[in-house]
């Protein structure tokens, strides 16, 4: 019969074409990046330079948690498919990268693969597939001499079948990954820009929090090159990972050179206090740069101009609210939980205390379209990141028990529409939905 | 039989203001360290964080950071020849618990020593005579200068980012400060706040009687300010509740927010909590000190060895537990034998309300316990002629209350119900339009004053508790009426309606029921020898080399500051020394 016939071709046709896309990714994962890469011996230099690498790319933020020996992995991260557990990257032989040639190690970190499949993109390899062959040396000799192997194994992904097969995901790869070549700087760059983008665009992975994402996951844009969405700010859990580009409100446009390389070194300057998963990576990464690097990219960043950087002037302060509320006029709606929750640290003219607490007038991140961090903060509080260069910890508390989600809609509002600043209003609602998925326990 | 930890280079007892100073000091040499604390560890955040900490009821009158007098208290008695009485419910002083002790709920009013009151007994003599001091006064000099002390207190008021103007600075005499202070290396680190209303007004009425009013020096920054160890203080906000309870701001000088964030990640410095040290351990010959006994939260008994013991554990801790352990001859009033207990010494105070009319507008509830307020210094320490008064000593004259909180800081007149409608009126009429004035004065020492073990009541743990012998003397009733009667001069320029003042009398006995101060002094004096002192200038036990102890307990009689920076500076003085010398050759660091 006809159909009989029909459905049996269909069904042979699937599965050899399955059977065919399964093996060539196989096959493209197993032949992916370099093949023979022959690496300089493991001086201690190298071995050193390849720890400081390790810390601007922030390896220990994924693969060490508490409590275990660094780098043994185990750290779990949510998926939309299943939660997924960092590996072993220590020298072990049997759990970590200890069999590892260079090539391997190259091909796991620029190419996104390792152990014959591909990487899931959790692991940023999208984001360091231009680090130059010295530093993947450096840091492979790092990660074999430099860190103690630890006998941990690796913890498989609560992701079940067949959604964990891994396939797919080189096709991902090589339709969305960029593709690694060591990082060139742009013929007329200055060397310091230069400096700062091979960092900010590389190892220093800032675009895998601060650029939005497409629907198929990947990141709109990996250099400045592909538009205007690159660094642009982005949702992650329940932050807004501000704009690092330059321009109007919401921009770094008011941050000096200096200013933004305080703020990596430290957590903190007169333009912002770091919260939410960027005071980790202070803590764990940024803090470490060296002075010369932290300016670079600094400079690199000032150097991502919006269309309309320059038409924009700097923040304008307004003190009419200011000015209301010492005439003891709280009338304006959110000004008296103001002044009762928020005025005495960040005070009734908005303009906090520099490096201590952060001013909220012509804050980037007050004024963000999103106004997640705002009531993030509000809800569940936050504390500084405390770094060699700024040991002491400054904590706000969470304001979650005290305050309905009406009043820190009406917060919100007062802080985003108060001394300056201009930004859109929220809703109790908006407010409801970050307090449920924060604080699902209340 | 205790439990035996690994032995470390240094113990430290008591976590407080000296023992964080000597943590940093002692892990900077690199040494490993144990500070050992009975209370719970405390941070300002969760611990002071707003807006649970502006509870009054639960911190301003329960005491919540206090040290529980139901566990361990003190007993006391007015003279020789009384019974004792266990303290049983907080007055006159608060005793500190938990990481940062009393440096958590302090006011934080930062002064040094005057010159002269470092060597009290020589300059008395010189100008007025050795007939000036009573043969019953046993007042004496310290073994150092305050020259020598200088650079210490000068750091550790950066350390604190101290708000005020200096008035002495290298010499030179500047307006707007502390004419009578010792000469000053520098300036403070922080500007002073502008006065609180009834500071402005004082301001005003001093200037008129020929005085020179200045900030009270405050370890409550004015600004946001990073200190020498890098670590940023928080700005003063007035808030009121300052005494009692932890900085919310940042902004209080505690050892929380001005040391102990470089100290949290050294590997070489552990801290316990709930560790209640009831002994330091002594070796066979008694002469050197092998660490510290203490009973942990769970209720067993450990044993920490270490080569070199700090005793930073209040004032009053320090002398019981010199005691307790057997160290030195306990003090006996009766032959003058022994100095351990000897010398204790406490705070004069006195208060005037001044009750003005409703068209001055005080607002009590802006307050902070030194920021705002203004003082003076012509009628402290020798600044001014005693000749024909009959008393030595003297009082600072201040201005300013710490808040206007309701239970404890709402003041009325004598004439007011303490109940009913009559009292609600009495509140409604006084309420913004009142403030006080006060004086803090020297103690001097006297024989029958002194520190001892309670030979009846123990501790929760069945030790015998410390016992308080003190009473006031002539000289004390003759100076705190002599400053009250020129602080009553201040008031009645200031124009109140009305005035009360509370002034202890002959007659009067020590009353341990109303706070006073929590300024107890003495028991482990620092002198020039072990015939008059129970440590050396460098805060050495003459008796155990190898054990440093840091407190009040040193001051050999009371001055009329706040005794935080002369112990502060001592324990500086100290560990400059211990990191030069004692740590390449220990032993003992002044002939005997």
């Amino acid at each position: 019969m006809r159909w009989k016939t029909g459905i049996l071709t269909v069904g042979i046709v699937g599965v050899v074409g399955l059977l065919a896309a399964m093996g060539t990714s196989y096959v493209g994962d197993r032949y992916a990046g370099e093949k023979h890469l022959a690496g300089p011996p493991a001086t201690p230099e190298l071995v050193a330079r390849g720890a400081y690498l390790a810390r601007l790319g922030d390896c220990a933020a994924c693969h060490s948690i508490p409590g275990k020996p660094p780098y043994s992995g185990g750290l779990r991260m949510v998926t939309p498919i299943g939660a997924i557990y960092t590996t072993n990257i220590t020298p072990d032989p049997t759990y970590g990268i200890g069999r590892f040639s260079l090539a391997d190690f190259d091909r796991a970190l620029r190419f996104g693969v390792a152990n014959g499949h591909t990487l899931y993109p959790a692991m940023p390899f999208t984001s360091f597939y231009n680090t130059t062959p010295e530093d993947v040396a450096a840091l492979y000799a790092y990660f074999q001499q430099g860190v103690p192997a630890a006998v941990v194994s690796n913890r498989p992904s609560d992701i079940p079948f067949p959604l964990s097969m891994r396939w797919p995901l080189t096709y991902w790869r090589w339709l969305f990954a960029p593709k690694p070549t060591p990082f060139q700087p742009l013929a007329a760059a200055d060397a310091e820009v230069a400096r700062g983008a091979y960092f900010v665009e590389g190892l220093g992975h800032c675009g895998e929090c601060h650029t939005p994402r497409a629907v198929t996951m990947q990141l709109k844009a990996t250099t400045p090159k592909d538009g205007s969405a690159y660094l642009s700010g982005a949702v992650i859990e329940s932050y807004f990972a501000p704009s690092l580009r330059n321009g109007g409100t919401g921009t770094l446009g008011d941050w000096s050179v200096e200013e933004l390389a305080q703020f990596l070194k430290s957590g903190a300057s007169s333009k912002g206090i770091a919260f939410g998963s960027m005071s980790d990576v202070i803590i764990h990464s940024t803090q470490y740069m060296s002075d010369a690097d932290a300016l670079a990219a600094a400079t690199y960043l000032k150097s991502i101009r919006n269309d309309d950087a320059g038409k924009a002037g700097p923040f304008l302060y307004d003190p009419a609210v200011h000015t209301a509320l010492k005439n003891g006029d709280a009338s304006k709606p959110g000004a008296l939980a103001y002044l009762d929750n928020c005025a005495a640290c960040h005070r009734p003219d908005g303009l906090g205390y520099e490096r201590v607490f952060p001013r909220l007038a012509g804050n980037g991140v007050v004024q963000a379209g999103d106004p997640i961090s705002l009531i993030s903060i509000i809800l569940n509080g936050a504390s500084t990141p405390r770094t060699k260069g700024a040991p002491a910890q400054f904590a706000m508390p969470s304001f979650a028990t005290r305050l309905s989600d009406q009043d820190v809609t009406d917060l919100v509002n007062f802080i985003r529409s108060s001394w300056g600043n201009h930004a859109s209003s929220t809703t109790a609602r908006d407010v409801a939905r970050v307090r449920k998925a924060t604080r699902p326990n209340g | 039989m205790a439990e035996r930890r690994k032995r470390v280079d240094a113990v430290i007892i008591g976590y407080g203001w000296a023992g964080a100073i000597m943590a940093k000091t002692l892990t900077d040499a690199g040494l490993s360290v144990v500070a050992l604390e009975r209370g719970p560890a405390r941070d300002t955040s969760p611990d002071f964080e707003y807006p649970r900490i502006v509870d009054e009821l639960k911190y301003g009158v329960r005491g919540d950071l206090w040290q529980p007098l139901a566990k361990e208290t003190v007993t006391v008695r007015h003279g020789v020849n009384d019974v004792a009485a266990p303290y049983r419910k907080y007055g006159s002083f608060v005793l500190g618990n938990g990481v940062g002790g009393a440096g958590v709920h302090w006011n934080g009013q930062l002064w040094r020593a005057s010159p002269e009151d470092l060597r009290l007994r020589s300059h008395i003599e010189e100008r007025y005579g050795k007939s000036a001091i009573p043969h019953d006064m046993t007042i004496q000099d310290y073994p150092v200068t305050f020259e020598e002390l200088e650079p210490h207190f000068d750091h550790f008021e950066k350390v604190c980012a101290v708000s005020g103007i200096a008035g002495n600075l290298r010499g030179a005499i500047r307006p707007g400060g502390n004419p009578f202070e010792g000469p000053r290396s520098d300036e403070f680190p922080t500007p002073p706040l502008p006065p609180i209303e009834v500071a402005r007004l004082f301001e005003r009425a001093t200037a008129e009687l020929g005085y020179k009013a200045f900030p009270v020096p405050s370890a409550n920054s004015s600004i946001p300010y990073t200190n020498p160890y890098g670590v940023r203080l928080g700005p003063c906000n007035l808030c009121g509740f300052c005494e009692r309870f932890g900085c919310f701001l940042y902004s209080k000088a505690s050892p929380q927010t001005s040391i102990l964030p470089i100290l949290v990640d050294r590997p070489n410095l552990e801290v316990r909590t709930g560790a209640y040290v009831t002994k330091i351990l002594r070796d066979s010959s008694g002469k050197i000190a092998t660490g510290a006994l203490y009973i942990d939260d769970s209720g067993a008994e450990v044993e920490q060895p270490a080569d070199l013991v700090i005793l930073s554990a209040f004032q009053m801790h320090n002398v019981r537990l010199l005691l307790l352990s057997g160290i030195g001859t306990p003090y006996d009033p009766a032959t003058s034998e022994g100095l351990v207990g000897k010398n204790y010494a406490y705070q004069m105070v006195a208060q005037t309300a001044a009750y003005f009319s409703e068209d001055v507008e005080i607002n009590p509830f802006i307050g902070a316990g030194a920021a705002g307020q203004r003082t003076i210094d012509e009628f402290n320490s020798d600044h001014f002629d005693h000749s024909g008064l009959g008393f030595i000593g003297g009082s600072q004259i201040y201005a300013g209350a710490t808040g206007g909180r309701p239970i404890d800081q709402m003041m009325l007149p004598p004439d007011v119900p303490h109940w009913g409608a009559g009292w609600k009126a009495g509140i409604r009429k006084h309420y913004r339009h009142s403030a006080p004035l006060g004086t803090m004065g020297t103690v001097m020492s006297y024989r029958d004053r002194y520190l001892s073990l309670d030979p009846t009541y123990k501790d929760a743990h069945g030790l015998p508790l410390l016992r308080i012998t003190f009473d006031w003397h002539d000289n004390e009733y003759k100076m705190a009426a002599y400053s009250a009667s020129k602080m009553e001069e201040i008031v009645r320029v200031m124009k109140p309606e009305k005035h009360a003042t509370i002034l202890m009398r002959p007659g009067m006995p020590y009353d341990v029921r109303i706070y006073q101060s929590t300024h107890t002094t003495g028991g482990a004096i620092i002198g020039s020898n072990p015939t008059n002192s129970v440590i050396n200038r460098y805060s050495q036990s003459w008796d155990v080399s190898n054990l440093f102890i840091y407190g009040a307990s040193a001051f050999p009689q009371n001055i009329g500051y706040n005794p935080t920076g002369l112990l502060a500076a001592l324990a500086y003085f100290s560990a400059a020394k211990i990191g030069d010398s004692y740590l390449k050759s220990p032993g003992p660091l002044v002939p005997a």
